[in-house]
């Protein structure tokens, strides 16, 4: 074992507890947000020990809608996570200078959208304590068969990776070293791949289902996919913004304005996409088409998604407008409303806009109706605080580390 | 602020922020009473010996007797050689009165309070096969004379989607082509749920609520034994009774006769006559599920 080596063991509790005491300081802003998102992660934790004991019938799904919000917001996650690629794409593949100097943000929201996800996933269990089956080796793992098995591969790796090229880049500076390329770069570009992967995966969940015929559909691998590089971008626009007014951390423009032109293609892809799915929906005709009917009209009746889809159309339209005029005129504040929109657009139109409608009609064609009930909805905004925690944390060690705040002593060497 | 103030400030948090924790997770307090170490820990029913297993009917006999106060009789009735259970339902003399909706309800240890069932009736129009225009909740005098009746239960598939998507392998099909679930392996995640093309499948959305008196005491672990909260579960065409010999409890309950039940390799059973003989068809047969399930209509 070399110094270089041992000093890098020796120094790692060193880099845990400094990280911590970071975690943990902060001013009053600091203070009050992560109070506030503390508070309503508690708040989702105990709606979630009253499912956990009493079982999913506490939820507002039935054997008619047998997955809701929890799914839907899995879903919409993963894209999330997924989404994160568009900085690294830019960064190590076309080697922007800016986008390198900060593309760790969208490293960290892979791993808080990844956490998020397998939250998600957790909490829809109907047996948490029997998640060790799932284990391979030593459960029973139905892999390759199951795509479920293989979203837990891509998910759980997708995690390891972006873990480790943040973790090795946040300690490498630590230390006071340049980090060994040899040490990052294959899982930089791995995650590429991988990023694809993930939601390609889970977008097979659904669409190999062919009792589903609002899932089983060859385009909704693409739309996830598209749809991720809308929320990615946006969700990084907007956090970049933040950063750059709460702490010293150098953001430059140009890492806004290459994600912004990447919204202005993905955005109206992503809005091309669902008008292609509605065509042959629609122009087809037949009994397929009554879960498209059901979602955008209402069926016999029903109209409980109805003005939910419309809204996210709406303000999909209005985001790919704004996008499209906003840059050329330098308006900032239209580029933060446009992701905002989109960012909740996307929400509704590939999470209870996407799950819901895929069991109404049921297989039977009876239309039973769901809406998400408060104790899902507190689970679920537990889960994103409990992300935006993890997202703050992990930025708030990256911005101390990289302003050097956070480095190691030598006392300890 | 002074270096003291700050860490009495954080102190006061800290203890705050445990606090609020511990009162969050407080409904957990009544969880593990209902879930003991060997539940926890038992394996897949493929890894279980016979010792094994015999010591789990003994342990769900045992809780039964607690928590009910009933003495069952589990069994685990294995599939019989040479036997391939099929089914075939007449349209024709179908009267929709949903007998064998109830008899299944009775017979499985069914949920009384959603009054769950395995099985499914639809009221269609004559002069229509599609789904769409049926019905399952009729509340009138049957059989309407513009009427057909159709029920709809597991059609134990031969390319079962349910099996393909379970992650954990918690359901497989027989070699009798009985497709079942290990209740006591199943995570819960409803995939098969998903995947199933006929609404089959059940999910214990809460512990099942059954008055001691109304317990079927005869009971299969891989049927119709009383299942946990949080798994699936759905028709296992009364393996404990038809491994036994016996038919099953939707049929003997059916006063038409419009149930035929019998064993596919038998070329001399009534569901091969019926086979054979009558104008058959499956359900969503262009999914290439292939049921073996069958809807015949007389001469």
């Amino acid at each position: 074992m070399t110094d270089d080596t041992r000093t890098a063991i020796q120094s790692y509790p060193q880099f845990l507890w400094q990280a911590l005491k970071v975690a943990f300081d902060g001013n009053i802003w600091y203070y009050a947000w992560m109070t506030v998102l503390t508070a309503l992660w508690l708040v989702g934790v105990n709606a979630f020990s009253h499912q956990l004991v009493h079982g999913q019938g506490l939820t507002a799904m039935s054997d008619h809608v047998s997955w809701g919000m929890y799914i839907g917001n899995f879903t919409y996650a993963v894209g999330l996570a997924a989404g994160a690629v568009m900085m690294v794409i830019p960064a190590y593949l076309y080697k922007d200078k800016e986008m390198h100097d900060v593309v760790l943000v969208g490293e960290i929201l892979a791993i808080a959208a990844v956490v998020v996800a397998l939250c998600f996933v957790n909490v829809d269990v109907g047996r948490l304590d029997r998640l060790w089956h799932i284990i391979p080796g030593i459960g029973r793992f139905n892999w390759p068969v199951s795509m479920l098995t293989w979203d837990v591969i891509v998910l759980s790796g997708y995690l390891a990776i972006n873990l480790h090229v943040v973790g090795y880049l946040l300690y490498m500076r630590f230390l006071g070293r340049t980090p060994d390329k040899r040490w990052y770069l294959p899982f930089v570009f791995l995650s590429i791949i991988w990023a694809v992967s993930i939601h390609t995966v889970t977008a097979f969940l659904y669409s190999g289902l062919g009792g589903r015929p609002f899932w089983n559909t060859a385009i909704l691998a693409p739309r996830f996919i598209t749809s991720a590089f809308v929320t990615g971008p946006a969700f990084i626009v907007l956090a970049l913004q933040v950063i750059r007014r709460v702490t010293d951390f150098h953001v430059g423009d140009g890492a806004i304005k290459t994600l912004v032109s990447i919204l202005r293609v993905t955005v109206p892809l992503n809005l091309f996409l669902v008008g292609c799915e509605v065509f042959t929906e629609f122009y087809t005709g037949g009994t397929h088409v009554s879960a498209a009917t059901y979602l955008y009209f209402g069926l016999h009746g029903k109209t409980a998604l109805v003005p939910w889809i419309w809204t996210a159309i709406a303000m999909n339209i209005t985001a790919a407008i704004l996008f499209l005029w906003a840059p050329g005129k330098q308006k900032l504040w239209a580029i933060d409303l446009a992701c905002v929109l989109t960012l909740i657009g996307i929400w509704v139109e590939k999470g209870i806009g996407l799950i819901v409608p895929g069991f109404v009609p049921s297989t039977l064609h009876e239309v039973v109706e769901y809406l998400p009930n408060l104790l899902e909805w507190k689970v679920s905004v537990g889960i994103w605080a409990l992300g935006l925690i993890l997202f703050t944390i992990g930025l708030k060690i990256a911005v101390a580390v990289f302003t050097g705040r956070m480095h190691v002593r030598a006392e300890t060497t | 602020m002074d270096a003291t103030r700050r860490a009495a400030l954080k102190g006061a948090g800290a203890l705050l922020g445990a606090t609020a924790f511990a009162r969050a997770i407080a409904p957990l307090q009544a969880w593990p009473e209902n879930l003991s170490l060997d539940e926890l820990l038992q394996q897949h029913y493929k890894e279980l010996s016979k010792v094994d297993m015999a010591e789990i009917l003994a342990r769900i006999e045992l809780k039964t007797l607690q928590e009910y106060g009933v003495r069952v009789n589990v069994e685990d009735p294995r599939p019989i050689p040479d036997v391939n259970f099929g089914y075939a339902l007449n349209l024709s003399i179908c009267v929709g009165c949903r007998r064998c909706a109830k008899a299944c309800h009775e017979e499985n240890n069914h949920d009384r309070a959603t009054n769950n069932s395995y099985i499914r009736v639809l009221e269609m129009d004559k002069g229509s096969l599609d789904l769409e225009r049926g019905t399952v909740n009729y509340d009138h005098e049957v059989p309407q004379s513009d009427k057909f009746y159709m029920p709809v239960q597991c059609h134990q598939c031969d390319k079962p989607p349910c099996v393909k998507v379970c992650p954990v392998e918690a359901t497989w099909k027989e070699p009798d082509g009985i497709v079942v679930v290990d209740y006591n392996w199943c995570i819960g995640c409803r995939y098969c749920e998903a995947a199933c093309p006929y609404h089959a499948r059940r999910f214990n959305w809460l512990a099942p609520e059954i008055p001691p008196e109304d317990i079927n005491p005869d009971q299969g672990y891989l049927s119709n034994q009383i299942r946990p909260a949080g798994v699936m579960e759905k028709c296992h065409f009364c393996l404990h009774r038809t491994r036994k010999g016996l038919l099953p409890a939707c049929l003997e309950a059916c006063p038409t006769g419009a149930r035929v039940f019998g064993n596919l390799a038998d070329p001399n059973s009534e569901i091969r006559w019926v086979l054979e003989n009558k104008r058959v068809f499956v359900l969503k047969e262009d999914l290439g599920t292939q049921p073996r399930f069958f809807y015949f209509f007389d001469e």
